[in-house]
């Protein structure tokens, strides 16, 4: 029997690989050899594999996520051979999705706020940056909200705030985005499409 | 893309023009390649010599900025070599229309033009109307007045000759592109277009893509498989974040944004309500009242309502006129009238075209929020280069987010293809889904209102329960209420539908208030069905690569837009071996005729094909149902002319007394310089990207593995530019505009050449734009700092692609 890794892949699931073939009634040689190669499956006992789809351009790659989920780490990322589009390759951004993950120390993972006026940050917490962010938006909005224009039309906007961003984030976290900026009165709205 | 990635595969001609494919979207080469091993022809026309051209059958050099006199030439060599698709053109374009009589064009402009105002009345360019008020029409193609023939007039000055001595691209390269390119306009040939920022970022960007439509339209290849004309957007979600109109003058579903003439709905309604005399016209635009009303109820929910003309006045108003796209924003930011500021995701310091001035804007805020995964030079632009922390008064937020792996949503491909992504796991330390902050913030600031303050009313009576149970961020709430619900029983047609249930598709999207839908264009993206988006079916029934039960793809999980396009009058496919579309023949049941039905793709709209009773014309998303090969919508003219870019290497326009576009916005202020043949700046500049960075580089720079491939700025330029400055190969050299300079690397490579433009010589390098001071180490600078900010005139998008440069060796070099 052959078996490709993608087969192998859709027969193992998240389980034991070599437990669950085996209760199949499946030859399993062949596979065992390929599955001590990876090493990753070994790990995948207490794992869960997602779908998604990579972050970069818009060819909309589909990538496998395998995430331990006693530690809460993406232990492995890679292409999706079921992803019609990239039939499991990826360029070279989409290969180290990996670094994007809480395995890159670089990632930002505390609320930091500059004074004006200092040269560095300070670590805050999220209720207070909430907060105080709120009170501005308020303030901002306030002070500078436009009624009517020179012609005595209602426009009710502000223009004293503006907001870019972002091609990044999910359609349904999109949505809100707009609506909140558009209930707040903003009209500087723009984005990525826009350069 | 109004076709979509695997569908490349359909092509026989691929022509890759303002992009770079390999470098930039590399997986869609997979399906390029497809389709060259069925014999397509792949043609690369770039300034450089890119990792697409090294896999291209044909490569043609041009100059940056010289596109529309490339294609009006192509445009020529179709008209005069009879290489169009006549049936196609005359029955589904506006090819035969008749043009009025104060449409005019005269050395460069259009009729209408006013040079105070810098703008063009288009009433100029109306077409004639009979008495019953339907547009004339000569099918013959022969009144001088009609499309066909001003459009042979017009580009009758682009010869080959002429625009050889413009573009600097050889004759003989020009003509073996026109020839493999004008191929494709028989029955049975597709012929594509990939086009990005190449193409965008020029001060007639949109005409760049009009004069791409208009070959599209003469060759028919519009609707069909391995056609269309498809922009390789560049970003992960970009189309869903357009879609989701977060642009100043967009809603969701690309519906105008209101201006505040438009007192009343109503008169919004009327104005965003086109109508045709001609009953062959589906008009479907006739209906964005309907989307309208239904975002409204999506907006404000039970708040919106008939009486307070569902919540019209809680919209903020544009004037008329009123511009506040990137450019515009970051002038009025650097003039000190934006106090605060949400860069959510973005890193304009680095992205933004003249980016010395948008960071001299971050410095006059009150405060700004930045959100993102990493840091990043706008977020601490304060302790940037030039900036002394001291004297910057600007408070900053910066806020962790979660990544795309550590949270669950859609997004929309290039293709229009909502794919459904899980969370992997949880974001690491504090960091939280954006979802997450907008729920607590707007949370917050609604507290505060309540309380009082200015025109509370919007803030308070915003539709805002898309928590789960714990009352987190919920996607599958934000889905479902994108699409749209039932909000009472309503019966349509013989259906009933049910009070809380979701909306099959827009189709029954109802104007009187009784339906909601966040984004029409994603009404049946999740209905009765489930999440359509998170479907992962692999049946292919057309062989085409369609995928329908894989993603769902907007409108209707049509995989082709413009269909109707494909078949002949009867519905049968122009070209049979590659059917996305076919009218099949209602069977006799019992001696009675069953009717008729598409089969393949979803149809553009249900009608029979043209030639029986209710047939509609294939373009239903124009108001008189057939495609634009004059198109009277745009700011800069109904046809494309070649103009200069607003910096550029030559004295004067070859083609006509008008040297640049004569509508486009030109600042004024302090730091809005640009110059044209100035001696300091001798060469043409222009960005682009590399496969291991992505954007600014704010996302791939913090990686170790992405770093190591492309560690710091370089400038690309041809051997000959290195000579005549004393160059040589991996010597450090600086880059300088009369806006800013950048430290690069030389690479000196014969992928750039020389143009011959006339009797100049003009030299041209090129510099990716993902490098910023914040890292890596000595990484270099952003291409930005060089870039003019000056856009296109109906876009506004930055002509970051041309613009001049001097390169000038640092002493020691290394």
């Amino acid at each position: 029997m052959t078996i490709s890794r993608r087969e192998f892949l859709l027969i193992s699931g998240a389980v034991g690989a070599g437990l669950a073939l085996s209760k199949l009634g499946i030859d399993t040689g062949p596979v065992k050899a390929y599955a001590d190669e990876l090493k990753k499956v070994d790990k995948v006992k207490s794992a869960r594999r997602t779908t998604t789809i990579c972050p970069y351009c818009a060819v909309g790659c589909g990538l496998i996520c395998s995430a331990d989920i006693k530690a809460g780490k993406i232990i492995n990322i890679e292409g999706d051979p079921d992803h019609p589009i990239n039939e499991g390759s990826l360029c070279a951004k989409g290969a180290a999705l990996f670094q994007t993950t809480a395995n890159n120390p670089n990632r930002l993972q505390k609320v930091l706020y500059r004074a004006p006026h200092t040269d560095k940050w300070q670590e805050k917490s999220w209720d207070w940056a909430i907060t105080e962010i709120a009170k501005r938006v308020k303030s901002t909005r306030d002070n500078n909200f436009i009624e009517k224009n020179s012609k005595g039309e209602p426009v009710n906007r502000v223009e004293a705030i503006a907001h870019i961003g972002s091609a990044a984030l999910d359609n349904e976290e999109l949505w809100p985005l707009q609506a909140m900026m558009r209930a707040l009165g903003l009209v500087y709205i723009e984005h990525q499409a826009r350069i | 893309m109004t076709n979509h990635w695997i569908d490349l595969k359909n092509s026989d001609c691929i022509l890759v023009m303002g992009s770079n494919a390999a470098a930039n979207h590399p997986i869609s080469m997979k399906w390029v390649q497809k389709a060259r091993d069925k014999g397509a022809i792949l043609i690369s026309v770039d300034p450089r010599f890119t990792q697409t051209s090294a896999k291209a059958d044909i490569y043609a050099p041009l100059r940056s900025g010289t596109d529309i006199p490339f294609l009006g030439g192509m445009i020529k060599y179709i008209l005069d070599n009879n290489k169009y698709f006549k049936e196609y053109m005359v029955d589904y374009t506006n090819a035969s229309f008749i043009v009025g009589p104060k449409y005019d064009f005269k050395d460069g402009l259009f009729s209408g033009y006013d040079p105070k105002t810098r703008t063009y009345d288009k009433s100029f360019w109306a077409f004639e109307k009979d008495p019953d008020g339907k547009i004339k029409r000569d099918n013959t193609l022969q009144d001088p007045r009609c499309v066909f023939q001003l459009l042979k007039k017009h580009y009758s000055r682009y010869t080959p000759e002429t625009v050889s001595a413009i573009s600097g691209t050889p004759g003989d390269e020009l003509l073996k592109v026109y020839e493999a390119y004008a191929s494709t306009g028989s029955k049975d040939k597709a012929g594509t277009i990939m086009y990005a920022m190449g193409w965008t970022q020029h001060t007639v960007g949109v005409q760049n893509i009009r004069a791409m439509c208009i070959i599209q339209l003469l060759l028919g290849n519009m609707g069909i498989p391995g056609g269309g004309v498809n922009a390789l957007r560049g970003e992960s979600n970009v189309q869903g974040s357009t879609d989701a109109g977060l642009l100043f003058h967009i809603l969701p579903g690309y519906l105008a944004y209101p201006r505040a003439n438009l007192t009343n709905l109503d008169s919004y309604l009327k104005s965003i309500t086109p109508s045709t005399k001609d009953p062959m016209s589906a008009n479907w635009p006739q209906n964005l009242p309907k989307y309208f009303v239904s975002l409204m109820k999506s907006f404000w929910g039970d708040k919106a309502t008939k009486e307070n003309e569902f919540g019209y006045e809680w919209l903020p108003k544009l004037d008329v006129g009123q511009n506040c796209s990137w450019l515009n924003l970051f002038n009025t930011m650097y003039d000190g009238k934006i106090k605060g500021f949400f860069a959510w995701g973005q890193n304009p310091a680095c992205s933004g075209a003249n980016a010395n001035k948008v960071r001299q804007g971050l410095a006059k805020l009150d405060w700004m929020v930045n959100l993102n995964i990493f840091d990043n030079e706008t977020g601490s632009f304060w302790k940037g280069p030039g900036m002394d922390p001291k004297n910057i008064k600007t408070e900053v937020f910066m806020l962790p987010v979660a990544a795309s792996v550590e949270k669950e949503g859609s997004i929309t491909n290039s293709g229009r293809w909502a794919q459904w992504r899980y969370k992997a796991v949880a974001p690491p330390g504090m960091a939280k889904p954006d979802g997450d902050i907008m729920i607590e913030l707007f949370g917050k600031i609604r507290t505060l209102y309540k309380k009082g303050g200015k025109f509370p009313e919007p803030i308070l009576n915003l539709k805002w329960d898309y928590v789960d149970d714990k009352g987190h961020f919920d996607p599958q709430k934000v889905a479902k209420e994108v699409n749209g619900y039932f909000l009472k029983d309503v019966k349509i047609g013989d259906v009933e539908y049910k009070k809380g249930t979701l909306v099959p598709g827009f189709a029954l999207l109802q104007a009187d208030g009784s339906t909601s839908s966040g984004d029409w264009i994603y009404c049946q993206s999740y209905n009765a069905q489930g999440n359509n988006m998170a479907r992962r079916k692999k049946e292919d029934p057309t062989g085409l690569g369609l995928y329908p039960g894989w993603a769902w793809a907007w409108p209707v999980n049509r995989r082709i837009i413009y269909n109707r396009a494909s078949v002949d009058l009867d519905g049968q496919p122009w070209n049979p071996k590659k059917p996305v579309l076919k009218w099949e023949q209602g069977k006799e049941v019992d001696g009675k005729k069953q009717p008729g039905k598409w089969v393949g793709d979803i149809p553009d709209g249900p009608w029979p094909p043209m030639s029986q009773a209710g047939g509609k014309y294939p373009f239903i998303m124009k108001p008189d149902g057939l495609g634009a090969i004059f198109g009277s919508s745009l700011a800069d003219g109904p046809f494309p002319e070649h103009y200069e870019p607003l910096e550029c290497p030559v004295p004067k326009n070859q083609l006509s007394g008008q040297f640049t576009n004569p509508t486009i916005t030109i600042f004024s202020g302090a730091m809005d310089k640009h110059l044209t043949c100035d001696p300091r700046f001798p060469f043409v500049g222009t960005t682009y990207r590399v496969t291991e960075h992505w954007q600014t580089g704010i996302m791939t720079r913090w990686q170790p593995w992405l770093v190591e491939a492309e560690p710091q700025m370089f400038v690309e330029m041809s051997d000959e530019l290195a000579k005549l400055r004393g160059i040589k190969n991996g010597e450090k050299v600086k880059v300088s505009s009369v806006r800013g300079e950048v430290g690069a690397v030389a690479i000196v490579t014969t992928r750039f050449k020389p143009f011959k433009i006339g009797d100049l010589t003009v030299h041209q390098i090129g510099m990716p734009w993902c490098f910023g001071w914040m890292v890596p180490k000595d990484g270099g600078e952003s291409a930005n700092l060089l870039t003019p900010n000056v856009g296109d005139p109906n876009t506004a998008i930055p002509e970051s692609k041309a613009f001049m440069v001097n390169v000038t060796r640092i002493e020691g070099g290394k």
